[in-house]
């Protein structure tokens, strides 16, 4: 009998892409502000948090604190299990091989020191050595190797970016030569919203030889991101960025890699045996955490991790990218507004000026109509010396924004254009 | 005019204000109505340390009082910057450095003033009355 059983695999039921629905969700979101409805335009500085993350950070300090993977008593076994579980969670969201390449640290911006610190103490670079950023990096992925070049005579070299705000992927191929030991880029711009091609950008330093740190602070919350398929070293990110709290953040690296690093801080939880004379330190993950984690962070984490999961993530980005077309579409239409970063393949960021009318202006006047974006120059000064302005206003949208929210912007944005025009 | 009737007086001049957007239209004009800053005064050397907006503040002493010329590209700030000016501006260094900017708290805009702000004016605040503070040593030697 030709009777073939196929076998299906069981297919999880995603939860429907309701934004009214989501936006119940955040309950900072049914606040006012200065006597208006809040409409919440800063996500990429940080995202709001859903009730379910509060909840579970509360249940933590309410029924499970102690402290982790020291104590036998119940509840130190109890807190133990629920941050190691936040690790796997994360393990699983990003598709890393083991829960001992997901190293907790307080954010993206520590997780780059931690790297960059480590390779300095470990030797892993000599004068003349280069690193090979973008035009587009946020500070937090210069400054840690300018501290680093300071040591080790190491320099930065750049790749340029075109008018679009997209780098320009043949120069990038020029910069690398055998001095090059290290590329590290950011996935998603938060100035531009620029989403850049990280994985022809691993596909060619690996054909070097040469290993690869992708800052996902922004990308994490836009798309769904395997560290498998991308084939980077290192991946790092914060989780306030993606609906969870601030002070916690992963770092991503391949095992082989995190272990030949020396450890970043030393202390306790990072140990396995010492004495005066000298220490022996544990395996991954723990080599790298030093100290009393931010468990409940993580455990937040863990939470936010699981409210995203509920959704098909191709429902978030189509969500976002509608909101952005939109609001690219709407704003044009106000006189003088110009968007900075227009590249092709782009996020749900959307910086902009106005002419004649500064940022801090435009940030002001809509604040007071519960309007809140970014204003400044987004910690990435050298993106804003190449479009050759101070600052840049700055909406970007989250999963619980709406077309409504963007013409509220809209409708404050021309009232500005009245107040200063 | 004393420092503190220039207050009340700047006080008044808002308690009309029906709003916020009122208010910072008031401001506004009030930055419109600032004398041109020199320009070869809008160097490095006069400009004060500000994340969002660019402050430039100079200082001279004329019969015993302190002279300030001011500016900032972001037009809310030049017109915090009028304010204080109007206050400040042309009054003896001892008086400057005695009578704190409560006026800025009654009008309402006093978040612009908060140090964590960045926009230059906490620090343009606190230069105001460094220099009183210096010229007030000047002069008495």
């Amino acid at each position: 009998m030709n009777n073939l059983m196929i076998e299906v695999p069981e297919m999880e039921a995603k939860r429907i892409f309701e934004v009214e629905k989501i936006r119940a969700d955040f309950p900072i979101l049914q606040r006012e502000v200065n006597g208006k409805p809040l409409v919440y335009l800063d996500n990429a500085a940080t995202t709001q948090k859903p009730q379910t993350v509060i909840d579970n950070m509360i249940h933590y300090y309410t029924f499970e604190n102690a402290n982790i993977h020291r104590g036998l008593h119940f509840l130190s076994e109890l807190a133990t299990e629920s941050y190691e579980k936040a690790r796997l969670k994360v393990k699983e969201h990003i598709n890393a091989m083991s829960v001992a390449e997901i190293i907790f640290v307080r954010g993206a911006t520590e997780a780059i020191n931690l790297i960059a610190t480590s390779f300095c103490r470990g030797g892993f670079y000599k004068a003349g050595d280069e690193i090979i950023v973008t035009q587009m990096e946020h500070h937090a992925n210069i400054v840690p190797w300018q501290i680093l070049s300071q040591k080790k005579d190491i320099k930065l070299r750049v790749i340029p970016i075109n008018e679009k705000g997209e780098i320009i992927f043949e120069e990038f191929e020029k910069l690398i030569s055998d001095k090059t030991k290290l590329v590290s880029v950011v996935h998603t711009s938060n100035a531009l919203g620029t989403i850049n091609p990280v994985y022809d950008i691993v596909r060619v330093a690996h054909k070097h030889n040469i290993p690869v740190l992708l800052d996902g602070a922004q990308a994490i919350v836009h798309n769904k991101i395997d560290v498998q398929k991308l084939d980077c070293d290192f991946y790092v990110f914060s989780g306030h960025k993606l609906y969870g709290p601030t002070g916690i953040g992963v770092l991503y690296g391949k095992a082989h890699i995190l272990n030949s690093m020396p450890p970043y801080q030393g202390g306790g939880d990072m140990i396995r045996t010492v004495c005066f004379e000298g220490s022996t330190f544990d395996d991954l993950p723990h080599k790298f955490e030093a100290g009393t984690p931010n468990i409940v962070g993580g455990i937040g984490l863990g939470a936010a991790i699981d409210y995203l999961n509920q959704f098909d993530f191709e429902d978030i980005s189509r969500h976002e990218k509608e909101l952005l077309n939109y609001a690219t579409q709407k704003l044009q239409e106000i006189p003088g507004l110009k968007i900075i970063g227009t590249a092709e393949n782009k996020a749900s960021v959307l910086s902009f000026t106005i002419k004649d009318i500064h940022p801090y202006d435009i940030g002001t006047i809509i604040d007071t109509h519960g309007i809140a974006i970014r204003t400044g120059h987004h910690c990435t000064q050298p993106t804003m010396k190449y479009f050759n302005v101070p600052a840049t206003a700055r909406a970007s949208f989250a999963i619980y924004n709406t077309k409504q929210e963007v013409d509220k912007l809209f409708a404050g944005l021309l009232k500005v254009k009245k107040m200063f025009g | 005019m004393t420092i503190f009737e220039k207050q009340e007086m700047i006080v008044k001049q808002f308690e009309n204000c029906a709003d916020w957007d009122d208010r910072y239209a008031k401001l506004i004009q009030m930055g419109r109505n600032l004398p041109p800053f020199p320009e070869e005064l809008r160097i490095d050397k006069n400009k004060l340390d500000g994340c969002q907006s660019q402050v430039w503040l100079t200082a001279s002493i004329k019969e015993g009082n302190v002279i300030f010329k001011a500016d900032s590209d972001a037009a809310i700030v030049k017109g915090l910057i009028a304010l204080l000016l109007e206050v400040y501006s042309n009054q003896p260094p001892e008086e400057i450095l005695k009578i704190p900017p409560e006026f800025i708290k009654k009008i309402g805009i006093d978040n612009h003033l908060s140090p964590t702000r960045k926009n230059g004016l906490g620090a343009m605040l606190k230069q105001i009355q460094m220099f009183a503070f210096a010229f007030k040593a000047m002069l008495k030697k």
